[in-house]
């Protein structure tokens, strides 16, 4: 704010004949520009909220003809139902399994990179090529690596005479094998993100650390590097949760929530409910629950920056 | 230095055996690092072996890391015949350059006057701005899906962009980098009878343009894997992208012919990765530009 008004202020001196007309154009100029992004975020955003909560105060079904208001009965109904209530754990779950190894296995990796220099882009690139690559299209190629007889893990366990695993039709494997290829796919991610971070701490400050006699290599990570860092790992800390708490692609395409709804996880069912059997007013009020939990983790995250600026 | 536990104050430091410990310690570095990387390119690895071999080897129960019989062009053949992989990819290209076109037309100049004019109602849009980026997409997506139902607009190319046409991530973005350009070039622009759309286009979105790679990297990256819409609101084949059409290929494909379905993963998750390969600096910028805000 105070920004545009000094702006203003040096546009008017600048031009000292027509300051009124000056500063009407400017208005006329913002106002059009911001214009189109105003009228698709009322679009895309802002009205579909709206006629969301509307939806989801009603029975309304989609293609039907009639809709009554049932006031807050389906999010009653959606705290009740032991499906959703079963998915919402497998999302919890999932989440608890992918954050840990997500950001602290990205972090391990980040650190011991950082000091690579003939082999830090050759890493680099192992470890971010999942990030690129299509999802769904290795997820098949997952599912085969995994698969009970023919696919080489098994293959390995069995050398190792460890036995087979079922891994993704087993009711308690399918939710953590899924995790762990939630984690394959966004390590690399953070480890970019902690890269950035790492980089970004002065180097003399290892120097006076090692002058002052904290020259072991944890010692250092303890005292200089975790500290400094804490601001890159609140922020993937919270990007994480966010990601893995929107967790679909691989639920939809690998298990289908199965094997007995072991690895139902909230969005797949708002999914199903609004989209697949078109319970448009319960799956609205799912959606409300979904936007609760997001809205939570963004706000740890901005309350969380907010005291690390301070400090 | 290494990254050692080992506390190297507590031994008597000779040459020798600081060296020895060394090289001990980048060993450690070094299996910790390979060991993860395996974890990370085995299933790119075992996607191109399975889709060169044949299926009895496929079948068999031994591993083995390269096919004794070549069957790469018979794998590959079968996939490309039985699904359009390649109407698939242009559907991705389609998708992913329609959709970033349009957040840029539509983000930068709103960026600009965010950053940069004072005009009313500037304060508010801020706002919604920084609420938008809290909302997923799967949020606003069942009333989209019902609109464009009822306009008549699923199974069209414009039906799997819509939602995506304004990225207030886009915005916040070049908002943070426009403020940063010094205001003495544009007064001298306006002194000078620039208009002002010039001043955005010609003189202040160049300088934009690392954040303006970076946020394409990230848009293309985003939508050309993105399952969740297009699985809502296109069913038919030939408008698939890329993840949709591997799972309507997988669902397809009842026989488990593995030696197709990785030969097909292969030609889907190509051109990202070899994109990814080409401009590798682009692409880790980008996610640090675009995630440490």
């Amino acid at each position: 704010m105070s920004l545009a008004a000094s702006s203003s202020i040096a546009s008017a001196a600048a031009a000292p004949p027509s300051i009124g007309r000056r500063l009407l154009l400017e208005r006329l100029t913002g106002l059009g520009f911001a214009m189109p992004a105003f009228v698709l975020l009322m679009l895309t955003i802002l009205l579909p909220l709206a006629v969301l909560l509307v939806l989801s105060l009603s029975n309304y079904e989609f293609g039907g003809v009639d809709m009554d208001w049932v006031g807050l009965a389906n999010y009653q109904k959606a705290l009740a139902d032991p499906v959703i209530r079963r998915s919402l754990w497998n999302t919890l779950l999932y989440v608890a399994i992918v954050v840990p190894g997500g950001v602290l296995g990205a972090l391990l990796i980040a650190v011991l990179v950082h000091r690579r220099s003939r082999t830090r882009s050759l890493y680099e690139v192992a470890y971010f090529l999942p990030v690129t690559s299509t999802l769904i299209a290795m997820a098949t190629v997952w599912q085969f690596l995994l698969h009970p007889t023919l696919g080489p893990v098994n293959g390995v366990l069995k050398w190792l005479g460890v036995g087979s695993i079922a891994f993704l039709s087993e009711p308690s494997t399918a939710l953590a094998t899924l995790a762990v290829i939630g984690v394959w796919q966004l390590l690399g991610f953070n480890m970019i993100l902690f890269l950035a971070g790492l980089t970004a701490i002065p180097r003399d400050l290892y120097e006076a650390a090692d002058i002052d006699g904290c020259s072991g290599g944890l010692d250092r990570f303890l005292t200089i590097t975790w500290p400094l860092l804490g601001p890159t790992t609140m922020f993937v800390l919270v990007t994480t949760m966010i990601t893995a708490f929107k967790v679909f692609d691989t639920v939809a395409v690998m298990t289908r929530g199965g094997p007995v709804g072991s690895t139902e996880v909230l969005l797949y069912n708002v999914y199903l409910e609004g989209f697949q059997y078109f319970h448009t007013g319960y799956a609205a009020a799912l959606t409300f629950i979904f936007l609760a939990f997001i809205l939570v983790f963004s706000a740890v995250q901005t309350f969380a920056l907010d005291k690390k600026v301070h400090y | 230095m290494a990254e050692l536990a080992l506390h190297p104050a507590a031994a008597p430091v000779t040459p020798a055996r600081s060296a020895l410990r060394r090289l001990v310690g980048l060993a450690l570095v070094h299996a910790i690092l390979l060991a993860g990387a395996v974890f990370m390119l085995a299933p790119f690895v075992w996607m191109l072996v399975t889709s060169i071999k044949p299926p009895a080897e496929i079948f068999s129960a031994e591993i083995s890391l390269w096919p004794k019989q070549f069957y790469g062009l018979q794998n590959y053949r079968v996939a490309l015949d039985k699904a359009p992989l390649l109407r698939f990819a242009l559907n991705g290209v389609i998708l992913c350059g329609g959709i970033l076109v349009v957040q840029l037309l539509v983000a930068i100049p709103c960026a600009y006057a965010l950053a940069k004019l004072r005009f009313p109602g500037r304060n508010v849009l801020f706002v919604l701005v920084l609420l938008g980026l809290c909302i997923p997409v799967q949020v606003p997506a069942m009333p989209l899906y019902i609109a464009l139902a009822q306009l008549g607009l699923l199974n069209t190319y414009f039906s799997m962009m819509a939602p995506f046409f304004l990225s207030v991530f886009a915005i916040f973005l070049f908002r943070q980098f426009f403020r940063s350009f010094p205001d003495d070039i544009i007064h001298a622009a306006r002194l000078d009878g620039v208009s002002e759309f010039e001043i955005v286009w010609r003189i202040v979105t160049p300088s934009a343009w690392p954040a303006i790679a970076a946020f394409s990297v990230f848009s293309a990256v985003a939508h050309w894997n993105d399952l969740y819409w297009p699985l809502i609101v296109i069913s038919d084949a030939k408008l698939a992208p890329p993840p949709l059409g591997m799972m309507f290929f997988a669902d397809a494909e009842t026989g488990s012919n593995y030696g197709a379905l990785t030969a097909a993963a292969a030609i889907l998750t190509a051109p990202l990765v070899i994109a990814f390969l080409i401009a590798r600096r682009r692409f880790i910028d980008g996610v640090t530009m675009t995630g440490v805000k």
